[in-house]
């Protein structure tokens, strides 16, 4: 690993003033995950950290900030742009590197660009599995990463349940479901063969409500798109997409509506359903998840659009 | 009890921590009906996943009726053989209490399964049919989950409504499965008669049951007290990472596995005995005054010290053990089975190493709790070993403490996690056995001889010209004046092997054997041929370990299976096809071709004599002649 520098302020001071104890739930999950990404560090030559922008991302740095202070995280971000994410989501990815000091690396799949692949134009299976899927494996092979821990958690989806924290990946960045190897204690297998490489995932334990309960607990900045506000929407598929810019072409009849809506995860814009909520601060998510019946990713058209997670996740999708 | 409104904020608000726990139970006992059902009756199920719940059970087996088993069946390929095959968590919490539950396969190839899902859980939920009682998978399970040191155990005797909910089959049940755990030495043992299906006694008591008095599944599972870490505990932290930001800040990073700790506690490192004191424990979020089994930290220390990954950091007066030979319960996992004499990475904490098991003391039954001996264990296999490693490493007797008494063993050639171990106790101080130095050495007795020492280790199948070949060489290294020494494979079996037959144990103990006598003779300074089936890798590896850089010389003498046997010329090929030998090399024994050797001579296209010339030649281009 390259020699970790000094970060001049104490990592938690992106946790700002307004920090409370921990309860011991958290303080378990906190540990654990620290755990992990200290064991990522010692045990790979050059692990990456995969920063999707959301709220566990969000979480997931602010754990790397933790865990290697007061040296900085000895490793870059990488960033796979789809050239579609919601503005508000760019903006927040460049203060916050900015801020923190970050090595960002961001990756767009150029040729997929130049094919036109797109939501709209292409579906958002194919432009998943060309602008997501191979643009993560293009980059993981284009800069040598050995190791990319991810923000996935196992209670998103049913077979993210089955998945390891130090996850295996054959040299064609495949998953084999069937032959995972047992994770006992907390003594991770971490050898690879040339060419193969890891996946990490150091929020394995963790709730969505864990998430935002330590979001709260420890002043973590997110994106604005995640509180309730006013914003143009359009009614699809049973679920509210925002018109976040010129590019989403409008149906016949039609027309955005100025909507107090929230999002539960982001991705890319025409993808990614929001919920209509009043719920504008962390605390009041926090309270609205405590009453919520339905999971997060029922906003996410990509999980309904015929191939399964598992499949994706075999091809090498996160 | 109020189960309608739940909320993880109430339950954390207790201050608990999620209490985790294992399903486990042969196939179509019905743990995924009953986490599935409890799921759905404390209102944990988001709508979305009930509306599809409700779709995929109008498509499935149970005709309609929700099925719940389908909501934590998560793998494609596993919902179409109808099984659960791996190791699923699911997080939901009641009024309560969070719980996290491991839920783990019944099918007897999966053993390895339930034990990774035990070994990070303080409850097992043991669940069998109310109709077969209490099975050999039953016991097994009740066994690992003891030997993984889960203290509380659940027997949840399920489908009571296919047995008319009848209390004297639960009792007899009850009472068949209480006599076998007794010997178990679980801290608690509760028996619960249910149905899974229409949830009798699941998250509430059952109207069809009223005999039955104790708690419903739910209730026992908020206020289970998982036991609290003993207080007075040593302290142990090993070394994950040292934290070097720049010269003036030196801190070493890992997660406390044992005890506490506080600013001011003399402490040691465990593998040199240096003591020191605790300076700071540093965070992120500002220095602590203490630091807990379970905490994340870095340690900063009063003193300089040398330490590094892999080192642990303990109380001062009361150090573990350091020790390179240990008897520990192994759990065999991986296809190839466990050869007493290979060696395997071993990781134990942050310290890797390698070790290889030196015997095996006895295998586990299952299920008369007896012992069986053995000399290898299969997959699923639990044994009693005795296991020595390449370096001292610091450990606890596992029922202590997991965390320091606990490793795992990885496969050196696939990278598999093979098995999975816990620490007995230490057979000996890692310092008893001191090395003898000598004032004559290795290159003062090979200047004698004006030579350089080599091993010359000839593999190939049985008639492939080993040898023929290793013998025509060491004639032509004589007449060049070489001191040399052919050990031969049936040689050594007829006096130092003879104890030895072809097993897979055995050659693997026949060729370190035959490596360790190598490397004595490359000690003494000579050129050794050592001409030996020796069929497979990993012992090859192991034997070019054993010596010095560049003096394992690994000759592959390659000729076709179909040439060997029409040469046969110890008749040993008729004998084996006719079935009268077995485990034959190349019949029903394996042999693993090298992947990388120095040299390979083909037998089948040129005269030994050639081969033999090429050999030396190749030995001048090396420099050992
Ligand atoms: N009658 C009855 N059937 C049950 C009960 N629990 C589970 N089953 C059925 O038994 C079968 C196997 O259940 P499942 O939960 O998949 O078992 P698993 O393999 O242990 O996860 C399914 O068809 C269930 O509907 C029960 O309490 N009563």
């Amino acid at each position: 690993m390259s020699k970790p520098e000094t970060v001049s302020e104490p990592a938690g001071a992106t946790a700002g003033a307004g920090r409370r104890a921990l309860d011991p739930q958290l303080r378990a999950l906190e540990s654990e995950s620290i755990h992990i990404l200290r064991e990522t560090v010692a045990e790979f030559r050059r692990p990456v950290l995969l920063y999707s922008i959301g709220k566990d991302s969000s979480v997931l740095l602010h754990l790397a900030l933790k865990a290697f202070y007061p040296a900085k995280p000895p490793f870059p971000l990488l960033h796979v742009d789809t050239a579609w994410k919601f503005r508000d989501m760019i903006r927040f990815r460049d203060a916050t590197a900015a801020r923190l000091e970050l090595d960002l690396i961001v990756h767009v799949n150029d040729e997929g660009v130049k094919r036109g692949i797109s939501p709209i134009a292409s579906g958002s299976a194919l432009h998943t599995q060309v602008m997501k899927t191979e643009a993560l494996r293009q980059a993981l092979t284009l800069h040598g990463f050995d190791a990319a821990i991810g923000g996935a958690r196992r209670d998103e989806e049913r077979s993210r349940a089955k998945e390891r924290i130090f996850s295996h990946r054959s040299a064609g960045h495949g998953w084999d479901p069937k032959n995972q190897r047992p994770e006992m204690w907390q003594l991770y297998n971490t050898r690879l063969a040339p060419g193969e490489s890891m996946r990490v995932f150091p929020l394995s334990n963790w709730t969505e409500l864990d998430v935002w309960r330590y979001i709260l607990l420890e002043g973590i900045p997110v994106v604005p798109l995640y509180f309730a506000a006013p914003r143009p929407v359009v009614r699809r598929s049973g679920t509210w997409i925002m018109v976040d810019d010129e590019r989403l072409p409008l149906e016949p009849g039609e027309m955005p509506e100025p909507r107090a809506v929230r999002f539960r995860t982001l991705g890319c814009y025409p993808l990614t359903g929001a919920i209509e909520s009043a719920a504008a601060s962390v605390a009041e998510i926090v309270s609205e998840l405590e009453a919520s019946r339905t999971s997060e990713r029922q906003g996410r058209l990509i999980d309904h659009d015929g191939a399964s997670m598992e499949r994706k996740k075999r091809e090498g999708y996160f | 009890m109020d189960t309608a409104a739940p909320s993880a904020a109430t339950a954390t608000a207790a201050g608990r921590t999620r209490l985790r726990l294992l399903t486990c139970g042969s196939v179509d006992d019905g743990k995924s009906t009953l986490i599935g059902r409890l799921l759905y009756d404390i209102g944990c199920l988001a709508d979305d996943h009930a509306a599809a719940l409700a779709k995929d059970s109008a498509r499935g087996s149970a005709g309609g009726d929700l099925d719940f088993a389908l909501l934590l069946d998560g793998l494609e390929a596993e919902r179409e053989q109808g099984i659960t095959i791996d190791v699923a968590y699911r997080h939901f919490a009641s009024a309560r209490r969070a719980f996290i539950v491991a839920d783990a396969p019944g099918h007897e190839q999966y053993t390895r399964n339930m034990a990774t899902g035990a070994s990070n859980s303080e409850l097992a939920v043991i669940l069998c049919d109310a109709r077969k009682g209490v099975l050999p998978q039953t016991r097994r399970h009740s066994c690992i989950n003891a030997l993984l040191g889960i203290k509380h155990v659940v027997l949840v005797v399920n489908k009571m409504d296919l047995v008319g909910y009848d209390q004297a089959v639960f009792e007899r049940i009850a009472a068949d499965y209480r006599r076998f755990v007794d010997k178990l030495k679980f801290a608690s043992v509760a028996a619960i008669p249910l149905s899974a299906r229409f949830g009798d006694n699941v998250a509430r008591r059952s109207v069809n049951m009223p005999w039955y008095e104790g708690p419903a599944f739910l209730e026992l599972l908020e206020t289970l007290e998982a036991d609290p870490p003993a207080e007075g505990q040593p302290f142990r932290m090993p070394i994950q990472w040292v934290n070097r930001p720049n010269q003036d800040f030196r801190g070493y990073a890992g997660t406390v596995a044992r005890g506490r700790v506080r600013p001011g506690d003399p402490v040691a490192v465990a593998h040199s005995g240096v003591r020191t004191r605790i300076a700071r424990i540093v965070t992120a979020g500002g220095d602590l005054a203490e630091a807990r089994a379970g905490d994340a930290v870095v340690l900063v220390l009063e003193s300089e010290i040398d330490a590094s990954r892999g080192d642990m950091l303990a109380a001062a007066e009361a150090p573990p053990p350091v020790t390179d030979q240990f008897a520990a319960h192994l759990i065999w996992f991986a296809d190839e089975p466990m050869l007493a004499g290979r060696r395997y990475i071993i990781k134990a904490g942050t310290k890797t190493a390698l070790a290889s098991i030196t015997s095996v003391k006895h295998r586990l039954d299952i299920e008369s709790l007896g012992h069986a001996a053995a000399r290898e264990l299969h997959k699923n296999d639990i044994g009693l070993c005795n296991i020595s490693v390449s370096e001292p490493l610091a450990l606890d007797p596992y029922d202590e403490n997991r965390a320091t008494g606990s490793f795992v063993l990885i496969d050196r050639f696939t990278n598999a996690t093979a098995g999975a171990g816990m620490v007995e106790f230490p057979l000996r101080r890692a310092s008893n056995i001191h090395r003898q130095e000598t004032d004559v050495d290795k290159a003062a007795r090979a200047a004698l001889m004006h030579q350089k020492p080599a091993c010359l280790w000839f593999t190939g199948l049985s008639g492939a010209g080993k040898s023929t070949i290793a013998n025509l060489t060491e004639r032509k290294l004589h007449a060049l004046g070489r001191h040399t020494y052919l050990l031969d494979g049936d040689n050594l079996r007829h006096g130092l092997n003879r104890d030895l037959g072809f097993l897979a144990t055995d050659r693997v103990e026949n060729m370190r054997r035959a490596a360790e006598v190598a490397k004595l003779m490359i000690d003494a300074g000579l050129i050794v041929l050592v001409a030996l089936i020796s069929p497979f890798r990993a012992e090859r590896q192991m034997a070019r370990e054993t010596m010095g850089p560049g003096e394992f010389v690994e000759i592959h003498v390659d000729a076709p299976i179909e040439i060997c046997r029409r040469r046969d010329p110890k008749g040993l090929y008729r004998k084996a096809d006719a079935g009268g030998l077995a485990n034959f090399t190349g019949i029903d024994s394996p042999y693993e071709p090298p992947e990388d050797p120095e040299v390979v001579l083909r037998s089948a296209e040129r005269s030994a004599d050639d081969l033999s010339n090429d050999l030396v030649a190749h030995l001048r281009g090396r420099g050992i002649l």
